[in-house]
């Protein structure tokens, strides 16, 4: 095998770089949630949150070579799967009651 | 490997995630929410979680996104309307998510002792991970599925057609 293959095989990464993936990830969902108008998009945007703190989660759990930060990320997997569940279903009550999906119409409760 | 391996899904995430930003169709964003999950399974995989990475795609990619293109449909969401209040969301977004990922990355920037990943690390077997989750999280466990219950039982409820918050008072 050629050395410089060999070596590009073997090249190890710092666990930093995923920790900024996943800062990055959060702060786009961040964004996403302040900027977007449509209720789906921003619910979509809490998505991309969840999963930016999931990836920290992982990276952590190999940093220490323990389980329960993986464990830790099953459970965040399931509460998203509720919480998706629940809030689709909110948004489809709200879209039969006010026929819009655009949050600045969406106002009743604002002060 | 691992190097241009996670160059390609990293961006591959980024550029998901950035996309869903621009687009201004929810089906388009869902879209590019389905190649950030996807590129974010391989990362796990890279990190040794392989049974996360497989949990990843089912649970994520696959029945939660599917919930929501299929609500994007069924509600039939145009495009994004641009008002007012758009503009001023504008003017706070962009700083705080700066001054956030500024922070985050900061504290990222200055942590010490942290490792690295290569290919030859060893990968999380999900026998270790269900070692784990059923003798000493089993409660945790159980009370999770009591939850999707509830979620499901809610969902129902708040989506049905009818006798609902609406009209319940007449």
């Amino acid at each position: 095998m050629n050395p410089t293959y060999a070596h590009m095989l073997q090249q190890e990464i710092p666990l930093s770089w995923y920790l900024l993936l996943s800062a990055a990830l959060f702060c786009l969902g961040v964004l996403g949630f302040l900027i977007k108008r449509n209720l789906i998009t921003v619910f979509m945007s809490i998505e991309l949150m969840l999963n930016g703190v999931n990836l920290s989660f992982v990276t952590f759990a190999h940093q220490w070579h323990a389980v329960k930060g993986q464990i830790f990320v099953f459970f965040v997997m399931m509460v998203a799967a509720a919480e998706a569940a629940v809030g689709l279903a909110i948004i489809i009550a709200i879209f039969r009651a006010r026929a819009t999906l655009a949050v600045d119409r969406i106002d009743l409760m604002k002060l | 490997m691992h190097l241009i391996l996670f160059i390609v899904f990293a961006g591959l995430c980024l550029a998901g995630a950035v996309n869903l930003l621009l687009q201004s169709h929810p089906i388009s964003s869902a879209l590019s929410l389905i190649v950030v999950m996807v590129s974010l399974a391989v990362l796990y995989l890279l990190l040794g979680a392989e049974f996360l990475a497989a949990a990843q795609v089912i649970v994520y990619a696959g029945a939660i996104m599917v919930l929501f293109t299929f609500v994007v449909m069924l509600l039939n969401a145009g495009r994004e309307e641009r008002t007012r209040g758009s503009h001023a969301a504008r003017l706070v977004g962009f700083p705080t998510a700066a001054v956030i990922l500024g922070i985050i990355a900061t504290v990222i920037l200055h942590a010490q002792g942290l490792g690295s990943a290569g290919l030859r690390d060893n990968i999380t077997s999900t026998q270790d991970l269900s070692a784990v989750l059923f003798t000493k999280l089993l409660l945790p466990f159980e009370v999770t599925s009591v939850l999707i219950l509830i979620a499901i039982l809610g969902a129902v409820a708040l989506a049905r057609h009818g006798d609902g918050e609406g009209t319940s008072g007449k």
